[in-house]
């Protein structure tokens, strides 16, 4: 007979995020055949009776399964890629599957230099130009904006033109007050926020602020790709503190758990520090103990050092 | 093949001091200058300018210019500038233009390699504290700033993997769209502005396959339409530069004015590249050799400096 504390432990060791692989050989690796039956028996969560008579696993858990113990090898792969091969891949990955967020989020998070490293590696990987592809793949309103953005290459110095600053800031709060026409269609919309550094971008916003009363992630329809890329470009900080926490909600799903190995992966050497101190401030409580509680084994242990290495 | 020629051991040094010379006294010895320069490449050039700087502590290029005038002096800043600066310059003007140059600025981001613009972007940003996609998207609008800020802000795939049935399928949306004649642009715009230089020839060519004439022809349409002039601009940027530039050479002679701008442009840009090719191109089209017509239409300094940069074994 299994013990039932055994049982809440393998229970423990499957929920979550990764697998508490230690537990797993401790308590299943034990157990002989009559103790594996009485488990399946136990468990109409993960098996269920079949007619022909034996305890059959459940196929929504086998998948459920393989992502929980994929995550710690994605992610230590997604670790030793060169950086800009990393950002490649995930970006094709994001336009095959249609996530115009994660493809605004490289856009818009990485250095101009960062953002060509990708572009380079693209090349090589995938024997098409990223703007090809994305250009070619999205056929809806986004397209402009998306193609945009990873063709970008911005300046990085600190010359601001104030006076320019504040013009294009009007025309950003007629263009997204404007109920005819949808700012992303807008082309001096797209062209102020894809070409123009995020120095000036910033002192955009903030005299929007000022003329408005508002700020543009107030006025702008919520989960839209434009909203996603002046949340990155404005704080990015602040745009990876809110994935994590959806990603470590308990209502999460797929795609996004997913984002938690992404941002913690890719953000480890750049604003990790800053994402944990902000992470901290909204939630009260820090990310090392979110993760800790959430996720578990091996994946849990090496999240635990990426963001540490921020301290 | 470039038509620069250069001796075999030249010194930097020796260069810079001899240059110092030619500015000094009340004269400037223009001779010497062109004897010096028009014979140096881009590295040699990078050399002097370094060399003069550290021995008489001036900037090489602010001397001649104080020095030198008219359009001698536009062509030997343009020369001695390095190639992504030059470019970067270049760009500048025309994007400045209260005209918009828009021909200089297809010609730069058609016709250098995807490394050779990137060179070009980072020395803009360098020198204009801007980044010269914002530039070309602020001084234009509609329809033409979507084509240029497209074709300037491109990183193409640079090597030579094609996709026959893309390019076949690529080559008949085209055809829908020329057609159609309410053009949406954007379609065209997409192919033109991301595809990599070999998918496009493979395009162009499955185009002429398939309706007999070439995709330049076919967008002949409004002569007056100046989107329409600068997409045949970028496709023949793209599949022919030497044709292209050669075509450049034989409007700037043959028009009642010499222009000047174009001519130095094409030649300091080609001389280390491929303005032998350009050269034999324009002999056949116009029965005349490019040094020839080079002769008629300038004088001066500046003539003998285009036409060192040429190879003229004359100097």
């Amino acid at each position: 007979m299994a013990l039932p504390g055994d049982l809440d432990a393998l229970t423990k060791a499957f929920s979550g995020f990764g697998v508490d692989e230690n537990s797993i050989i401790s308590i299943l690796g034990k157990w002989h055949p009559e103790q594996r039956k009485s488990f399946r028996k136990g468990f109409p969560q993960f098996f269920r009776e079949d007619k022909r008579l034996f305890e059959r696993w459940d196929e929504r858990h086998i998948a459920f399964l393989e992502h929980e113990f994929l995550r710690f090898k994605n992610a230590m792969v997604l670790w030793t890629l060169h950086p800009w091969e990393r950002d490649a891949r995930l970006a094709k990955e994001a336009l095959a599957k249609g996530d115009y967020d994660i493809l605004v989020e490289i856009a818009c998070t990485r250095s101009s230099e960062e953002l060509l490293g990708a572009r380079r590696a693209y090349h090589s990987l995938f024997d098409h130009s990223i703007e090809e592809d994305v250009a070619y793949s999205v056929n809806d309103s986004n397209r402009n904006l998306l193609v945009a953005l990873v063709s970008s290459y911005r300046y990085e110095g600190a010359r601001v033109n104030e006076e320019i600053a504040e013009t294009e800031a009007k025309t950003l709060s007629e263009a997204i007050k404007n109920a005819e026409k949808r700012p992303i269609e807008n082309e001096e919309v797209v062209r102020i926020i894809t070409t123009r550094s995020k120095l000036h971008l910033k002192a955009v916003f903030n005299y929007y602020k000022e003329i408005s009363g508002t700020t543009t992630e107030e006025d702008l329809e919520e989960g839209s790709s434009l909203s996603y890329t002046i949340q990155c470009i404005s704080s990015p900080k602040t745009y990876f503190s809110k994935i994590l926490a959806s990603a470590l909600k308990g209502s999460a799903d797929e795609k996004n758990k997913q984002a938690l190995t992404r941002v913690i992966v890719t953000q480890a050497d750049s604003y990790m520090k800053e994402i944990s101190e902000e992470y901290h401030k909204q939630h009260g409580v820090s990310l090392s103990q979110k993760i800790e509680e959430t996720t578990n084994g091996n994946y849990k242990d090496f999240l635990l050092t990426l963001v540490a290495r921020g301290d | 093949m470039a038509t620069l020629v250069v001796p075999d051991h030249p010194s930097p040094v020796q260069d810079a001091e001899s240059l110092r010379k030619a500015c000094q006294g009340w004269g400037t010895d223009e001779k010497a200058i062109i004897q010096i320069l028009g014979h140096r490449n881009a590295v040699q050039r990078n050399q002097i300018r370094k060399a003069y700087e550290e021995l008489y502590q001036e900037n090489l290029i602010k001397r001649l210019e104080s020095e030198l005038s008219g359009d001698f002096e536009k062509a030997v800043y343009r020369w001695l500038l390095d190639p992504a600066e030059r470019d970067a310059v270049l760009a500048h003007v025309a994007v400045k233009d209260s005209m918009l140059d828009y021909q200089t600025i297809i010609e730069i981001a058609c016709v250098r390699s995807s490394e050779e613009l990137l060179a070009v972007k980072r020395a803009y940003h360098l020198r204009y504290k801007h980044s010269l996609d914002e530039d070309v998207a602020s001084h234009t609008t509609g329809d033409f700033r979507k084509l240029l800020v497209a074709l300037v802000s491109t990183f193409r795939y640079d090597g030579d993997e094609i996709n026959v049935s893309l390019a076949e399928s690529e080559a008949k949306l085209l055809h829908e769209v020329i057609k159609g004649k309410a053009f949406s642009h954007e379609e065209i715009i997409r192919i033109l502005s991301t595809r990599s230089k070999s998918q496009l020839n493979a395009t162009f060519n499955c185009y002429r396959d398939a309706h007999g004439t070439s995709i330049t022809k076919s967008l002949l349409d409004d002569p007056a339409d100046e989107f329409l002039a600068a997409l045949r601009m970028a496709i023949r940027c793209i599949t022919f530069p030497q044709k292209y530039f050669e075509k450049v050479l034989r409007n700037a002679v043959n028009k009642g004015r010499t222009d000047e701008d174009a001519l130095t442009r094409v030649i300091v840009t080609r001389a280390e590249k491929d303005l032998n090719d350009i050269k034999e191109l324009y002999h056949k089209r116009n029965n005349a050799s490019l040094e020839h017509a080079i002769n008629k239409h300038t004088s001066g300094d500046y003539k003998a400096f285009l036409l060192a940069l040429l190879g003229d074994k004359e100097l």
